[in-house]
C-alpha cells in the first residue's frame, strides 16, 4: 500500500484545466520527484492532496485512508506535512517559535506526549539553525526560511512529506547538506514527496520521478529512465518539436 | 391595500437610498479593498453642507445640489484617497477598519465643531408636499425622486463600468490588481475616481435620507450601517445583488413599519434593529472564505516582557493610587473610568492583535457584564463578578460559533451588527421569562449595581473602586501576556500569520478562534462589570456601539498586540482627553476630532503608536540613574501634593515636567555614550562601519587581512596598489 496514493485528480479553475487525470504514488521510505516546466500543475498536485484546493475529480488516499473530502486538519492528523513554494512563515515569530507552534500541535492530537520543547531543540539542530533560532524568521534568507517551513514540518512527525521547491535560495553546500537530510528522513520511513526545479538534486535523491506537463502526468519511472525519456525532454526542451520544425 | 402599497412605497423609496449609499461602498470596497466605515459620515457631512448652502444661506436647490454632489464630495473623495486611504496598502484589516472609523468619528468632530449641537436645523423634502397621483395611492415627489434616482445610478453605473475605459479598468482591478498594473492600467487613478464617485453617491444618499430624520452627526451616520446589509448582499462585489438586497431591506423596514404591532414594548425595538439582524443572518450564509495565505504585514508586535508587563502592573496600581489620593470624589468618578475602560480594551489584544481577528462588540460585552453582576452581584457577592465573566464569555462563544468561518470585514460587519441589535432592541427590552429563567436587563432605563464586597470589606467609596478597577486591569493584564506567552498564544499569532500553514499543521482553526472570542469576551465582561460598580448605575447608552468605537480605535492606534495598547485608549480616552478639555473650550474642540485624527495616522505606522513612544523612552528605561532621580523627584512632588503644597494642576504640571526633563537627560547622556562608541567602531579594529563612515585605508586593508588569515580563509587577492587606487583607497599613513 502507498503511502500517498492520487489517483486520476482533475482541477479546473475557470475554463482552465490545470489537472488532467493526474496520478501520483509515494511509497513510505522513498523520495518520490515531482517535475514539470512553470505551470505544470505542481504545486496544484500539492494543494489538493493537502485539501487547499478541491479537485473536480479523483481521489486522494493518504496511508490507505480516503482523504478526497476531508478537512484540512484531518489530513495532517493522519500523516501529512507540507512546506510551501511561496514561503507561509509565521513572521511575528522566531526561528524557535515557528518550529514549536508546529510541535504544540502536534502534541494536542498525537498520542505522542514527550516534551514539545525537547523536540522542538532537536529539530533546531536537526535542520542546522542553531544559529538563528533566537533571529525572527523575517530576518532570514529564503534558503533558511525553508529550513525553518521543513523544521515546523517535521514536528508533526509525518509519514508523508510535501516539499515544494525546498531547495530554492540555497547555494551548492547547503543543497548537499538539504539532499543528505531528505536521504535521512527517508530511511526513517517517511514518504518524501519533492516538488523542485533544482534537477541535479532530484536525480541524485529521488528513487522516483513523476512529470508534469500542462496538467498531464506525462512520465513515471526511476531518474535515469525519465532523465532520457523523450516526452520528457520535449516538455523540457521541446526538442521533438524543433526537430520536426 | 391602500396601506401595504403606501408602506410598498415608503419602503421601496427607503430602498433606493440604501442601494445608492452601498453602490458607493461597494464601488470603493472592489477597487480598493478599504471597506469604508466612514461612507455614513460622508453622506452625513454632505447632507449638513446641502443645508447650510440649500436653507442656512437660501440658494436655490439646483446650485446647492450641483456644489455639493459634482464639486465638494468628488473633492472630499479625492482628497481621502491621496492623503490617507493610499497608505494603507500591505496593512491588515483591523488598520484598514480602524482608520476609517477614525475617519468616522472624526467626521462625526467636525461636523459637531462646525455645527454645534442644539440648533435646530429643519431640512424639508424636495418639493414639499407635492405628491403624484398613481391612481391606486399616492406617492410624494420626494419618494419619486429618490426611487428614480436609484434606477439612474444603477444605470449609470452599469454604463460606467462597461461601456467606459475607466470603468473597464476599474473592473480589471478588482480582478486582478498586478495584471491591470502590468497591461497599463493605473490602480492609483482607479482608487482616485472610485473614491470620487463613492463620496457622490454617500453624497446622494445623505441628501434624501436627511428630511426624514434630523440633522444630527451621529445618527445620521450610523443610520447608514443598515445600507451596509444591502452592500452584504452583494458580498461586497456584486451590484446588481447589492440593489436586491436594498429592495428587501427597504421593503423589510417598510412592512415592519407598517405591520408591527407599536404598542407591544417587547417588538417596539425590532423595527430598528431589522436591517441589523438581516445583516447578521446574510453574513452566516457567506460562502465558505479561501483561508489566508502570507497575509505579509507591516505590523509587527513583540511578546510582552516578564519585567516589563511586572512594572506595568505595579505601575498602573500605583498611578491608581495616586489619583484617588488628590482627587476629589467628582474627579475620582470622571478620571477613574480609565481603568474598566481599559480592561475593555484590553480584551481586544488578544483577539485583534494576537489572533487578527475584529470584534466592534466588545462594549457590548461589557455591558453584559454589567446586567449579569447588577442582577446577580447584590449585596456585593464576589460571585456576582465572576458570573458576569463567565455570562460574558458563554455569550461571546455563541456569537463566535456562528461566525466561526468569517474573519476580516465580515467578521467586523457581524459583531457591529451584533452590538447594534443589542442597542436598538435587547438593551432596551423590559424583563421577560424564558422558561423558568427569568431574564432581566437594563429594566427599561438604567439599573442599579452593588459594589463588591470582599472578605467583609465594602468598596464603597469611589476611590476603594477605582483601586479594585486598577488591580483588575492589572491582572487582567498579567493574564493577556501570559496568553501571549503561552502555547495558546503562538498558535493565535500563527493564524494572523497563515492559517493554511496552522491547517495543514493540524489545527482545527474554529476552536481557537471561538476560545480567543470567548477570552476576549469575558475580560470585556469584567470591565463592564467594574465599570458598572464604579458608577454605581448604568444605562444602555454606556454600551453602545458608538460609544465603542473609539475604544477599538485607539486600541489599535496604540498598539493592537501590545497589553500597553489597551492601557493607551483608557488613558487616552478617558484620562487625556478630560483632562485637556478642562483647559478651555478650543481645546475641548479640538479634542472632538483628536482621536479620529490619531486613528487616521495609523495607516503611517501600523504597528501603532506605542512602539514609537518606548523607542522614544529607550534612554530613559536604560539609564538606572536618571530613572531613580526622576522617581525620586515625582515622590516628592506627590508627597507635597498630599501636604497641599500645591493644587491639582501644579502637581499635574509638575510630574510631567519631571517625566520630560528626565527624557531629555537621559537622552543626552545616551548621545554621548554613543558618540564615544562610535569613535571606538572607527579605530582599525572594528571594521564593521569602515567605508561608510571613514574611507578605506592601508592599514585597514591590513587588519582585513589579519580576520582573513585569523578565520582561515584565503589571502585577499586582486587588492593590488592599482586597484586599491581605483577604489579610491588612501594610503592611512598620509
Amino acid at each position: 500500500m502507498a503511502a500517498l496514493d492520487v489517483r486520476e485528480v482533475t482541477v479546473k479553475f475557470g475554463g482552465n484545466t490545470v489537472l488532467n487525470n493526474a496520478s501520483l504514488a509515494a511509497e513510505a521510505g522513498a523520495i518520490t520527484g515531482l517535475i514539470g516546466p512553470n505551470g505544470a500543475g505542481k504545486t496544484t498536485m500539492f494543494n489538493v492532496i493537502t485539501g487547499l484546493v478541491t479537485p473536480t475529480g479523483g481521489r486522494v488516499e493518504i496511508s490507505g485512508a480516503d482523504a478526497t473530502g476531508m478537512r484540512l486538519h484531518r489530513r495532517a492528523r493522519i500523516g501529512l506535512a507540507r512546506t510551501f513554494q511561496q514561503l507561509e512563515l509565521f513572521t511575528m515569530l522566531s526561528v524557535r517559535e515557528n518550529i514549536r507552534v508546529g510541535a504544540d500541535i502536534h502534541r494536542q492530537w498525537s498520542r505522542d506526549k514527550g516534551s514539545a520543547s525537547d523536540l522542538t531543540e532537536a529539530i533546531i539542530d536537526r535542520v542546522g539553525l542553531r544559529a538563528v533560532a533566537d533571529d525572527r524568521v523575517t530576518t532570514l534568507p529564503t534558503g533558511q526560511g525553508r529550513l525553518v517551513e521543513l523544521g515546523r514540518a517535521l514536528a508533526c512527525s509525518p509519514k508523508v512529506l510535501l516539499l515544494d521547491e525546498p531547495a530554492s535560495g540555497q547555494d551548492d553546500a547547503e543543497t548537499a547538506r538539504f539532499g543528505a537530510l531528505l536521504r535521512e528522513l527517508a530511511n526513517e520511513g517517511t514518504a518524501v514527496v519533492l516538488v523542485e526545479h533544482d534537477m541535479s538534486l532530484v536525480m541524485k535523491v529521488c528513487d522516483h520521478v513523476h512529470v508534469l506537463d500542462l496538467g498531464i502526468m506525462i512520465a513515471a519511472g526511476d531518474p535515469a529512465s525519465v532523465q532520457s525519456n523523450p516526452v520528457v525532454l520535449d516538455a523540457y526542451l521541446g526538442t521533438s518539436r524543433a526537430a520536426a520544425s | 391595500m391602500e396601506k401595504f402599497l403606501i408602506f410598498t412605497i415608503v419602503g421601496l423609496s427607503l430602498a433606493a437610498i440604501y442601494a445608492v449609499i452601498s453602490s458607493g461602498l461597494v464601488l470603493t470596497y472592489t477597487t480598493t479593498g478599504i471597506f469604508n466605515f466612514a461612507h455614513g459620515a460622508i453622506g452625513m457631512l454632505a447632507a449638513f453642507a446641502y443645508w447650510q448652502l440649500r436653507f442656512d444661506w437660501g440658494w436655490p436647490a439646483p446650485i446647492a445640489l450641483v456644489v455639493v454632489l459634482f464639486v465638494l464630495a468628488p473633492a472630499f473623495g479625492l482628497l481621502l484617497e491621496r492623503v490617507i486611504m493610499r497608505g494603507l496598502v500591505g496593512t491588515s484589516e483591523a488598520t484598514k477598519l480602524v482608520v476609517s472609523i477614525s475617519l468616522l468619528v472624526a467626521m462625526i468632530g467636525l461636523a459637531t465643531l462646525i455645527w454645534p449641537s442644539g440648533t435646530s436645523r429643519p431640512m424639508s423634502t424636495f418639493f414639499q408636499g407635492r405628491r403624484v397621483d398613481l391612481g391606486i395611492t399616492t406617492i410624494t415627489y420626494h419618494q419619486a425622486i429618490t426611487i428614480t434616482t436609484a434606477i439612474l445610478v444603477a444605470v449609470g453605473l452599469r454604463f460606467l463600468l462597461y461601456r467606459t475605459r475607466i470603468g473597464i479598468s476599474m473592473r480589471a482591478n478588482v480582478d486582478d490588481r498586478n495584471l491591470a498594473l502590468l497591461n497599463g492600467a493605473r490602480p492609483d487613478r482607479v482608487g482616485l475616481y472610485s473614491w470620487a464617485i463613492g463620496a457622490s453617491l454617500a453624497a446622494i444618499g445623505g441628501i434624501l435620507i436627511a428630511p426624514a430624520l434630523s440633522l444630527d452627526p451621529g445618527s445620521l451616520s450610523l443610520l447608514i450601517v443598515n445600507a451596509y446589509a444591502a452592500a452584504i448582499f452583494g458580498r461586497l462585489r456584486s451590484l446588481p445583488m447589492t440593489f436586491v438586497g436594498a429592495i428587501v431591506l427597504g421593503l423589510t423596514e417598510g412592512y415592519l413599519a407598517a405591520y408591527l404591532p407599536g404598542e407591544n414594548q417587547y417588538l417596539a425595538g425590532l423595527r430598528p434593529a431589522a436591517a441589523v439582524i438581516v445583516l447578521f443572518i446574510v453574513l452566516l450564509f457567506v460562502p465558505n472564505p479561501r483561508l489566508r495565505t502570507r497575509s505579509q504585514l507591516r505590523e509587527f508586535f513583540p511578546p510582552p516582557s516578564p519585567t516589563g508587563m511586572v512594572m506595568m502592573a505595579v505601575g498602573v496600581v500605583t498611578f491608581a493610587m495616586v489619583l484617588v489620593t488628590t482627587m476629589d470624589t467628582t474627579n475620582v468618578i470622571t478620571y477613574g473610568q480609565m481603568f474598566p475602560l481599559a480592561i475593555v480594551a484590553l480584551s481586544l489584544v488578544p483577539l485583534v492583535g494576537y489572533a487578527g481577528q475584529i470584534s466592534l462588540a466588545q462594549l457590548s460585552f461589557g455591558g453584559i457584564g454589567a446586567i449579569v453582576v447588577a442582577h446577580h452581584g447584590i449585596g456585593g457577592t464576589p460571585f456576582g463578578l465572576l458570573f458576569a465573566v463567565v455570562v460574558a464569555a458563554i455569550v461571546g462563544g455563541m456569537v463566535a460559533l456562528p461566525l466561526r468561518r468569517l474573519s476580516g470585514i465580515y467578521l467586523a460587519l457581524a459583531t457591529a451588527a451584533f452590538a447594534v441589535a443589542l442597542d436598538r432592541w435587547i438593551f432596551i427590552l423590559p424583563d421577560f421569562d424564558l422558561g423558568s429563567l427569568h431574564i432581566s436587563l437594563f429594566q427599561l432605563g438604567s439599573t442599579d449595581i452593588d459594589p463588591l464586597k470582599l472578605f467583609g470589606y465594602t468598596f464603597e467609596s469611589a476611590g476603594s473602586r477605582v483601586m479594585l478597577s486598577a488591580v483588575g486591569f492589572a491582572l487582567s493584564a498579567l493574564l493577556v501576556a501570559a496568553v501571549r506567552w503561552s502555547a495558546f498564544g503562538r498558535q493565535l499569532v500563527a493564524m494572523r500569520d497563515s492559517e493554511a500553514a496552522c491547517a495543514t499543521l493540524g489545527l482545527n482553526l474554529v476552536w481557537p478562534r471561538v476560545f480567543v472570542f470567548m477570552l476576549s469576551a469575558g475580560i470585556a465582561g469584567l470591565g463592564g462589570a467594574l465599570y458598572g460598580m464604579q458608577l454605581g448605575t448604568v444605562g444602555p447608552d454606556r454600551f453602545s456601539l458608538i460609544s465603542g468605537l473609539p475604544i477599538f480605535m485607539l486600541v489599535v492606534v496604540g498598539g493592537a498586540g501590545l497589553v500597553g495598547g489597551a492601557l493607551f485608549a483608557g488613558i487616552g480616552l478617558y484620562g487625556v482627553i478630560p483632562l485637556t478639555s478642562a483647559l478651555g473650550p478650543i481645546v475641548a474642540k479640538i479634542n472632538a476630532v483628536s482621536p479620529g485624527l490619531m486613528g487616521i495616522g495609523l495607516g503611517r505606522n501600523p504597528s501603532g503608536a506605542l512602539p514609537l513612544i518606548q523607542d522614544g523612552m529607550k534612554p530613559l528605561r536604560r539609564d538606572p540613574l536618571v530613572l531613580a532621580a526622576m522617581t525620586v523627584a515625582m515622590v516628592l512632588i506627590y508627597l507635597a501634593r498630599l501636604a497641599d503644597v500645591f493644587a491639582n494642576w501644579p502637581f499635574v504640571l509638575a510630574v510631567v515636567a519631571v517625566f520630560l526633563v528626565a527624557n531629555v537627560v537621559a537622552g543626552r547622556r545616551a548621545r554621548v555614550a554613543d558618540d564615544s562608541s562610535a569613535e571606538v567602531a572607527l579605530s582599525t579594529d572594528d571594521l564593521d562601519w569602515v567605508g561608510i563612515t571613514t574611507p578605506w585605508t592601508q592599514t585597514h586593508l591590513a587588519r582585513l587581512g589579519d580576520v582573513f588569515a585569523d578565520d582561515g580563509l584565503p589571502p585577499l587577492t586582486g587588492l593590488t596598489a592599482t586597484t586599491v587606487q581605483a577604489l579610491g583607497v588612501s594610503d592611512g599613513r598620509a
